[in-house]
Parts: structure tokens; sequence; C-alpha cells
């Protein structure tokens, strides 16, 4: 690939980093990254990717725009509510970059399909907002073996991490091996999510996908970032691979994957990890 | 200058072998980029994109016309581990920096 004049005045401020160059750019050009959700990580993920030119973005969504996903999910516009929020990320991105190519899902994502959609893609960064997903995604990372950045928000809080069992880390069941009991899931008046936090831990996880994709710097494989909003402060865990994973451990029990029915539901923020193990 | 007139002008790159002679030495010259009319970062990037094409050992010369670029381009080239072999003034506007790929990378 031979950079126009337009790809070497879009791309310059990043090209001349150290670690990216040419070379970079091409792998940028090259990579698929899928996106589970086009809503407050999504959002400015997505938005992040495109612009520093992944030549390839997935977007899955069943959801239509509402107002009340406007505070957070940059992605989309007051004029784009009722559009289905893929074919308004869709519109962004493209209008943001048109060298990038946009692919969009908008149906529910589930152990059917799941795994069909993610085959093609290098890298995929869970940005849902239910357990359910979540742990599909996970389950169908883990067999698919691609990359998986996962973040999470809640009221305040964030965290982030990156899962690559197949290369010897940890796998989210590691570390949260079922979906929490009803109980244990906020209830919708716990529910609620500063729009900033969500930008950060999108953007989190955009800067990991374009680490993993240009090979540079510390892969956050093994580690657990938790962030707060309101001290502002960070606090980072050591997580390793569970043996007694039910999914990548010695003896499995998960084999293939799982529709999980959603309990009390988080319709509007992304879960956190609520099992203690977490912080073991 | 608008960026996007000079399209047809961009990477007047030649293959033809010449030689420069720098300090009684002789060197080869595998490639040459006339980036005049460039300015800053965009001076460094178009010869770190020519390095990136060409074979460990072989020598590129960049003729540029922007002053700062005399500096900063072998300063950012030597940052990125290419060897400098020369920078010298060729007439009144422009300089050639010899470049060197190098095993480096």
């Amino acid at each position: 690939m031979k950079f126009s004049e337009e790809q070497i005045h879009r791309y310059s401020r990043q090209m001349i980093l150290p670690g990216i160059g040419g070379k970079g750019q091409r792998k940028l050009a090259e990579a698929k990254v899928f996106i589970m959700g086009a809503g407050g990580l999504g959002s400015p993920a997505a938005i992040y990717l495109a612009a520093a030119g992944v030549g390839t973005i997935g977007l899955a969504d069943s959801d239509h725009v509402e107002i009340h996903n406007l505070q957070r999910q940059i992605l989309h516009r007051t004029c784009d509510i009722g559009l289905p929020k893929v074919e308004s990320g869709r519109k962004t991105l493209e209008s943001l970059n048109p060298e990038v190519k946009v692919e969009i899902y908008c149906e529910r994502v589930t152990s059917t399909n799941i795994q069909r959609i993610i085959k093609g893609y290098d890298l995929v960064l869970d940005g849902s907002d239910n357990f359910p997903t979540r742990f599909l995604v996970n389950d169908a990372c883990y067999f698919e073996r691609k990359t998986l950045i996962s973040g999470a928000i809640l009221r305040y809080d964030g965290q982030l991490s990156t899962f690559k069992p197949h290369a010897g880390g940890p796998c989210y069941r590691c570390l949260c091996p079922e979906p929490p009991p009803p109980g244990l899931v906020p209830s919708c008046q716990e529910a609620g999510v500063l729009g900033a936090v969500a930008g950060i831990i999108g953007l989190f996880q955009a800067n990991e996908a374009l680490k993993e994709i240009l090979g540079v710097g510390q892969s956050m494989v093994g580690r657990f970032l938790l962030f707060n909003a309101l001290n502002l402060s960070f606090a980072e865990m050591k997580i390793q691979r569970n043996p007694e994973c039910p999914l990548c451990g010695e003896n499995p029990t998960i084999k293939e994957l799982i529709d999980y029915t959603q309990s009390c539901s988080t319709q509007n923020t992304v879960p956190l990890q609520t099992s203690t193990r977490t912080l073991d | 200058m608008n960026a996007y007139v000079d399209r047809e002008m961009r990477h007047q790159v030649t293959m033809e072998q010449t030689e420069e002679t720098i300090e009684g030495q002789k060197i080869r010259i595998d490639k040459e980029l006339n980036l005049k009319g460039k300015v800053c970062p965009y001076t460094f990037i178009e010869s770190m994109l020519a390095l990136e094409e060409m074979k460990i050992g072989e020598v590129l010369r960049v003729i540029v016309d922007y002053p700062p670029a005399v500096c900063d381009v072998p300063k950012s080239l030597k940052n990125e581990g290419y060897e400098i072999l020369d920078v010298s003034s060729t007439n009144e506007t422009d300089w050639a920096i010899l470049v060197k790929n190098t095993e480096f990378k």
C-alpha cells in the first residue's frame, strides 16, 4: 500500500511517533476490529479507531437511538433519534474518515451468530451493557481465539482489561465464572453513569486496541485496571489464569456458547464485575 | 501552497544509481527523493516512508528547501535509528541529506 498525499497529511501526527511510521500505519489500515455495542463505550472507541485509520470496523447493536443515549453515546446526534444505532454510527464514522470500511450488524448477537460475525476480525472490543452479552462475547472470543479488550462502567467507576487466553492470559470467566445472581445486578435506579466515565474507559479500550495492533507498549493482558472518577484514582491488579475456570481451565465444563437470560437489567449501563473473586 | 495541488510532483524518486564523494569516500546513492516545496513534518514522514521500502545498507538522498527541515529531518531520522551520512547545501535554496538504511530497524 502506497500512501497518498492526503493519507500522509491525515495520519501525519501519529506516523511521526516512534513505533508507528509507515509500517504501523499499514498495520492499522489492514486491521479489523469488531465493537460489541454502539453505546457509551463503543462510541468513543469507534470514533478514535476510525480517526486513527483502522481499516475495518464492525459495529453490532440491535437498538435504536433514543434521547437518553445522547448523554454519553457520542456516535449519535439528536437528529439520529429513531435510527438504528449501527446506521447512525456508520454515518458518523464514515463522515469522519471515509477510508474506513464500517460493517454493521443490526441483529441481536446471540450464540447462533456471534462466532460467524467475529470470525473475520482480528480484535474484539466489548462495550456491551448486560451480563449475558458479556459472557457470550468472552466465550466466543475464547473459542475463536480472538483478543478481547473488555471495558465496563457503572456510576463513577470503570474497569479495563485485555483477555487473550489463547496466548496464556486469563479470560473474563477466570475472574467471574458465572453471571452474578439477580440480587447483585444493580437495579435501574442504581445504574446511573457519568458520560465522561464511558468516554474515558471507551478510549482506554481504543488505546489498548491500537497497542495490540501496532505491537507497542505493555499490553493489559494479566492486568485489571480500576478507575474512579470522583477521586480520579486508578488501581491495578495482577490477574492470572484460573485453573478452575469453567471455560479455559484444566477441566472445562463449558464446551459451547450459552445464551443467558437477562435478570434485573442494567439496560443503559455497562455492568462492572460484581464477583468478589476479582478482588482476590 | 495547497498541499494537494502538487500531487503530480510528489515522490520524484529516481532509481538511477549515482555516486557522491563524502570526505574522500565514494558513496552509492540508491534513491533520491525530491521534497522541495514540502514542509515539516511531511519532509520527515516521506523520507521515512522511502527508507522503509529500501534494503538495509542502501542510501537515500533527500532534497529539501524548507530551512527548518535541514535540521529536523536528520535529527528525526537519527532518532528512528537511521544513519545520517551527510547534510550539505547544493545551491542557494536546496539542501541534500544523505541517509543510510541501517540494521537497527
